[in-house]
Formats: structure tokens, sequence, C-alpha cells
């Protein structure tokens, strides 16, 4: 099912001239709003005239998460704050958040794009479904739900926890679809079996999975366990939330909302555009967006970008799974997490050394993270009470910083491996087979 | 009429302690007493040697997070009942132990305790006229 037909399967020619129409009217828009962008325009010597199609785009400048925190926190805001309706936050690498901004035009927007998404799964106005993003300033919760009541089926917000609960409302309310992080449905298919349950005791038949990286086997196991079928959603709030891109029957690739958000592929080293079919970095510009607009958005993730009529008869560019990052940020339980973070607490309390060691691993589905710090001579104590708390004090540090819960190992001098140059901080153990 | 335990930091590692007392043993230190506190992760070893500066230097050297911990030993006779009138003088006196440990050997008992008043600890036991060891 399509959502949208006249966006869904505009054709190429159609779609080229409404993304450079709209590309021009962004370029000004920001250009007289955005101070940070009339700078970087005046210094490349570029102005809006000099931008006539979508193919201009290469003169634009580009803007990173670095660009975001510098501007912390309303700096690449466009609208007046009059006209911002809500706000989301995602976590920065030391201390400051990314806030991004939405008017009531953005959200309409997000939650067409969220609606096409379930539309494509197969999602209708007579299904019950469950957001079981966690609700809140991350933009999974509350982007789903909107979707769902602008498609006009019954939304059971659940977020996350009490997975008891969950189950038993899955079951009772008749809830056909969920969206959720995969390690998530996995859980849920654990605790199911916990409970004394199978998949023919709740009827859920469409997952939305997104936040998180996953593979076609992850894809299998979730499917065969909670008898659904499990399709990919993309997004990330910098540029809206989920709804950015999704999977349709075919499930060869997610299509991009393209007349909303312009994709393009990078060489990370060079900046360079490549042609489609090229694994680089995927960069995003907000066509419409008039809350917090970018151009050029450097996403630091990896994948390829395909072209050519898909056979579910959308003609928008697919974009592969994401195969990697192009910096060093973790994905766990759907929550972006920089080593950096995590060294700047550390660098703030006297008690450790800045010796550390992030440990991934996933323990019955679920993502854990255990950071390893050395307790500095000084600061041992020879009373375990006092021991024991230093460590709570680094794991409530690293919870707020983080948002996720962290077990904190307290290990020995010298016994976290010093490394030379750039340290390597991580080892990540979870097995994507 | 303290003595210094020392405290060692370890993390719950087979054979860490081994390597702590294979140190000890190469340098020629004896160990008096020795005691394990730990959690599921960690654990605090506390021992009670002859040599205990010299001991500290040479776990320092081995990169083992040592302190040096103020304890009182206590030696008693070591029938039924002896430590339960000295811990009855400590709780009447209000002197709080925050561990201790003990073992005996023939006719005496020795006993390790780490008050969060180590003075007034002293003071109860001396008036009541407990024998205190005194070394290192």
């Amino acid at each position: 099912m399509i959502w949208n037909p006249n966006k869904e399967c505009m054709s190429r020619d159609e779609m080229h001239a409404l993304q450079s129409k709209r590309l021009q009217k962004l370029v000004t828009y920001v250009y007289h709003n955005v101070p940070f962008y009339r700078n970087k325009m005046q210094q490349m010597d570029i102005a809006p005239e000099d931008i006539n199609t979508i193919d201009d785009i290469t003169k634009l400048p580009f803007t990173t998460k670095q660009d975001l925190r510098d501007n912390y926190p309303y700096g690449l805001q466009a609208a007046p704050a009059s006209e911002i309706v809500r706000v989301h936050a995602s976590s920065g690498t030391t201390g400051n958040p990314t806030i991004v901004g939405y008017t009531r035009k953005d959200l309409a927007v997000w939650s067409e794009v969220m609606t096409r998404c379930l539309t494509a799964y197969g999602v209708t106005r007579d299904d019950t479904f469950s957001v079981s993003y966690g609700y809140g300033l991350f933009t999974g919760g509350l982007g789903a739900h909107y979707g769902v009541e602008n498609l006009g089926a019954t939304v059971v917000p659940t977020s996350t926890g009490n997975t008891e609960k969950h189950i038993r409302l899955i079951r009772d309310l008749k809830i056909s679809g969920i969206a959720c992080t995969p390690s998530y449905a996995l859980y849920l298919a654990e605790s199911l079996e916990k409970m004394g349950l199978t998949k023919d005791d709740i009827g859920l038949r469409i997952g939305a999975f997104g936040a998180e990286p996953w593979t076609e086997n992850m894809r299998k196991e979730i499917e065969e366990r909670l008898g659904l079928k499990g399709y990919n959603i993309y997004g990330l709030s910098e540029i809206m939330g989920p709804g950015v891109s999704y999977e349709c029957s075919e499930q060869n690739g997610s299509h991009i909302c393209e007349d909303h958000f312009y994709p393009e592929i990078i060489n990370p080293d060079t900046l360079e555009q490549l042609p489609y079919g090229e694994q680089g970095e995927l960069v995003f510009t907000t066509l419409t967006k008039e809350g917090m607009p970018l151009l050029r958005y450097r996403t630091k993730d990896l994948c390829t970008l395909m072209d050519g009529q898909c056979a579910c008869g959308r003609t928008a560019v697919r974009m592969s799974r994401i195969v990697g990052r192009s910096d060093d940020m973790l994905i766990i339980r759907g929550i972006n997490v920089f080593p950096s973070q995590v060294e700047s607490v550390i660098l703030e309390m006297p008690e450790f050394e800045p010796q550390y060691m992030l440990i991934v691993d996933r323990e019955n589905n679920l993502d854990t993270l255990q950071v390893q710090v050395e307790v500095r001579r000084d600061f041992f104590s020879d009373d375990i009470g006092r021991m024991l708390q230093m460590k709570k004090g680094l794991a409530d540090r690293l919870k707020s910083v983080l948002s996720i819960g962290v077990d904190v190992r307290l290990m020995e001098p010298n016994s976290i491996e010093r490394s030379q140059g750039k340290g390597r901080h991580v080892i990540d153990k979870r097995v994507l087979k | 009429m303290t003595i210094k335990q020392l405290s060692i930091f370890l993390e719950n590692k087979t054979g860490r302690i081994n390597e702590v007392t294979k140190i000890l043993g190469r340098h020629g230190i004896s160990m008096q007493a020795f005691s394990m506190a730990e959690t599921t992760e960690f654990g605090i070893l506390r021992l009670i040697v002859a040599d205990v500066d010299k001991a500290v230097e040479i776990l320092r050297a081995e990169n083992f997070a040592v302190m040096l911990t103020d304890v009182i030993c206590i030696k008693c006779s070591n029938e039924a009942g002896a430590l339960a009138t000295i811990l009855e003088h400590l709780a009447e006196k209000d002197v709080f132990i925050e561990y201790m440990y003990a073992f005996s050997e023939g006719n005496t008992a020795s006993v390790v305790i780490r008050p969060t008043d180590v003075e007034r600890c002293v003071e109860v036991l001396q008036h009541c006229q407990c024998s205190l060891l005194n070394i290192g």
C-alpha cells in the first residue's frame, strides 16, 4: 500500500524539479535567517541566486554534529521562537546535547512521512499499534506515535519498560503492529516464552524496527519468534526523527522521503559527492524544514544509495542498510554513545585514572555497556562501602550523561592497556550475524 | 598500640591473590594474618605482615593499589566466651567495629579489629586490661 502516490511514485523529472524548487527556497530561507549559514556561504562566495537546481547542492557547505554543538542550543534555528512548538534532543559527545526545534508544519511533515512508512509496512486504520520506543527527548516514541494517529490506526503508547504488562496488552488489546528497536523485539520474544506463551497466543503481524543496526539474521529470528513481518525504519533526530526512510514490501533497501530529505553519498575523506551505487557517508539536506533546517548534514552513517524504480511502484531513491560509521559512535539500545562522553565524565572525577575501556556486549538480546576504570591509588579505600559508593557515583553520573544504565567495573591500577596514539577504548563483542 | 594492616585492592580474577603471596614470599616477607573481603567484582585483601614498609614498597612497585590501615590486634585466651567479654566492653562504650577477623592457635587467640574510632577503642581495651599486640 502507498500512502501518498503523488510523492512516493513521482517521475524522476518531476522529483528533480520539485527538489530544485525546494532547495532554492531553503537556501534563501537559511541565508536570511541563520547567521551561521550566511557566514559560511559568504566565506565560500555563494549567494542564494547561485542555486538553481538540486544539482547545485554541491556548491553548498556541509553541516556537522560539531556545528550543532558549537551553536547550542538554538544557534541553527531558523524559525522565530514563537513558531517552535516542540523540541527534541539527542546526546552530544561532550555534554551539550543537540537541540532540534520543530514548527507546527515540521510536525505535520514528520507525521506524513511516518504515515508513509507505516502504510508501506501494511498498517491500516484497522490496526492497533504499540509504540515501544522511548517517549521523551528521544524522537523515536513521539515520532512514531503521531504517525500512527495520522494514519488513523489506534496507538498504544507503551514506551519502554514493564515487558510483562506490555505482552498482556499485546494479547488482550489484539495489538497487531509494534515499533521498537530490534534488540527489544528479541527481548520481547524471550519474555513471551518465559511467560509460557508463544507467537500463536498473540496477534502481532507487523514490526517497524530501527534506531540501531541490525541484520537479516536478526530479522529472521524476530519474525520467527514473534510471528510477524519485520521492516526497517531509519531516521535521525537532527534531520527529523524516525521516518526519513523505510522499507517497502520488496525489502530491497529503504525508500527515502526525497521530497523532504535530499540524500547524497560522499567520500568522508575528500567530501566529494559519489554516484549512486558507491558506498560512502550519507548526507541529508532538509528540503522543507522550518524549525532547524540543515544543509548537507553529515550523518556519519556509511551506506549506498540505489536509484531505479522499485517493484513496489515507488520511484524514490533507496538506501542500503547502514554498514558502519565514519566516526566512533556506538549505538547501544538505540541510544547514541560516544566514547568521548565517557571520557569527559571520568576526567571530571579525581577518583579515577584517565584510562578506561568500554565493553559493549549483548546479553539476552539486550545491549550492555560495561565501563572499566582504574581507581587512583590515593582514592583507594580499605572501606568496601566507600569503594562501592565511588563506583555508584560514576555509574550515576554516566547514566545521566548517556541516558543508559552502565555497569561500572573498578579495576586495579595499570590493568587497562595503555595504547599508543589515538586510544582504542572500545571492545564491541556484539556479533551481528 | 595499633598495628598497620596492608589493604590491597584486587579485581576478582583467578590467581590474583596468589600473585600477592608469591611476591611477598619471594622477598622473604611472612604473613601473620590474612583476610579477604569481597564483593561480586572486586575484593580487598587485608594482611598483617612483619615488615610493613618493605611490603608496601614491593607491592607498589608491582602496581598494586596498597594502603595502610590502623587496626588493633588483641591477644586473648582461646576459650569459650573470651571474645564475647571483650566485645561486650566495646559495645558498652559505643565503639563501632567496621570489620574484624580472628585466628587461634593452642591456648591463645588473636583478634584483629578495625573500629571506626581507633583511639577510643584502644582506650577501652586498655582500661579492661586486654593485651594488645604491637608489631610492625
